[in-house]
């Protein structure tokens, strides 16, 4: 049997406010945390006081917190150092690639030129040649070393972003969860694209042979 | 069997200035039938309309990594006999064992030098 009079209808239901949920920032924790200790003020029992004391404290934490960040100018870091950095490393990568291929334009008509030549001063500067190509080998390696730290330089971008936006007043389209991404996890083949190695912390061409069960 | 010195290989690297270089070793060792790919896509669809007698590839390319193209040669059944070295940086132990699952047939650590490219070269085709 329905008994209208207790449950509740469209218009009753319409009628209750709705509850708001929405995300509080630091500076709302901080008001809030300064108001309920100004209500505690006066009149309390000890367990109150020692609520009192450890929300003040609490108070303080932040306020401290909020110049040590203030005091290490994130924005400065985050508009000014680190691009700075990042678009200094990608001219040395640029610089030496350059130069590499210099070296490569010049040691190839070094090598057409040697047609020409015979016996020993021949083989010797076939044999300066190739020192030259394996040692062009290092653009390569340090190409790949510069971009790690280009990587890393921007996740630290992502969290001065993140830190700006969690404790600054004026810090707008920083995003945390870029900081977030840059963190995941990698999975799968990706997970395996750590290289290069440091000296000693990978493989050399001998420990790879002895995996093959090669020379 | 005695090495074909006009066998077809391609090497593939995004970096260019890496292809050049390996592509000048390859000559000097007397190869001169050398074609390149800048990534996975390109050299998988250079080696199906061609036959070529050994693949030399760098691992850490994008969108397509070495190791998918080893492993997309692997199961292509036209391809998945074709000699296939890579040559790469990443030196760590589960990376050479990751090829190794995927069949590769040689594993060089960049740098590397002209008389270890020869002898890797020589351990999957045959002396020259």
């Amino acid at each position: 049997m329905r008994t209208g009079s207790h449950m509740p209808t469209k218009r009753t239901l319409a009628a209750e406010p709705p509850i708001e949920i929405r995300p509080v920032d630091r500076a709302e924790i901080e008001q809030v945390v300064q108001s309920v200790v100004a209500t505690l003020r006066g009149g309390m029992t000890a367990a109150e006081f020692s609520l009192y004391q450890e929300l003040e404290g609490l108070s303080r934490l932040i306020r401290h917190a909020k110049a040590e960040i203030a005091a290490l100018r994130p924005h400065e870091i985050q508009d000014k150092h680190l691009p700075s950095a990042t678009d200094e490393l990608d001219a040395i990568v640029g610089s030496t690639e350059q130069a590499t291929h210099i070296i490569l334009d010049s040691v190839e008509k070094i090598e057409g030129a040697t047609g020409t030549l015979s016996g020993e001063a021949k083989d010797q500067i076939a044999s300066a040649i190739t020192n030259i190509y394996e040692a062009c080998n290092f653009q390569d390696i340090t190409g790949q070393r510069i971009g790690k730290v280009v990587r890393t330089l921007k996740e630290i971008e992502a969290k001065v972003a993140g830190l700006v936006q969690a404790f600054g007043d004026d810090a707008g389209a920083a995003d945390i969860s870029a900081a977030d991404a840059a963190n995941e996890p990698l999975d799968g083949d990706k997970a395996l694209l750590n290289g290069p190695q440091l000296p000693g912390a990978g493989n050399t061409q001998a420990d790879i042979d002895a995996l093959f069960g090669s020379d | 069997m005695a090495v074909e010195m006009s066998m077809p290989i391609l090497i593939v690297d995004d970096y260019k200035t890496m292809l050049r270089i390996v592509r000048n070793l390859l000559n000097q060792l007397g190869f001169n039938n050398v074609e390149e790919a800048t990534d996975g896509s390109t050299a998988l669809q250079k080696l199906r309309e061609k036959n070529f007698g050994l693949v030399i590839s760098d691992w850490n390319m994008e969108p397509m990594t070495g190791l998918q193209l080893l492993k997309e040669v692997r199961a292509d059944m036209k391809l998945k006999s074709t000699p296939f070295i890579m040559v790469t940086a990443e030196s760590k132990t589960e990376n050479v064992v990751a090829a190794k699952e995927a069949g590769v047939n040689n594993y060089i650590v960049k740098p590397f030098n002209a008389a270890t490219l020869k002898q890797k070269i020589s351990s999957v085709i045959g002396d020259f």
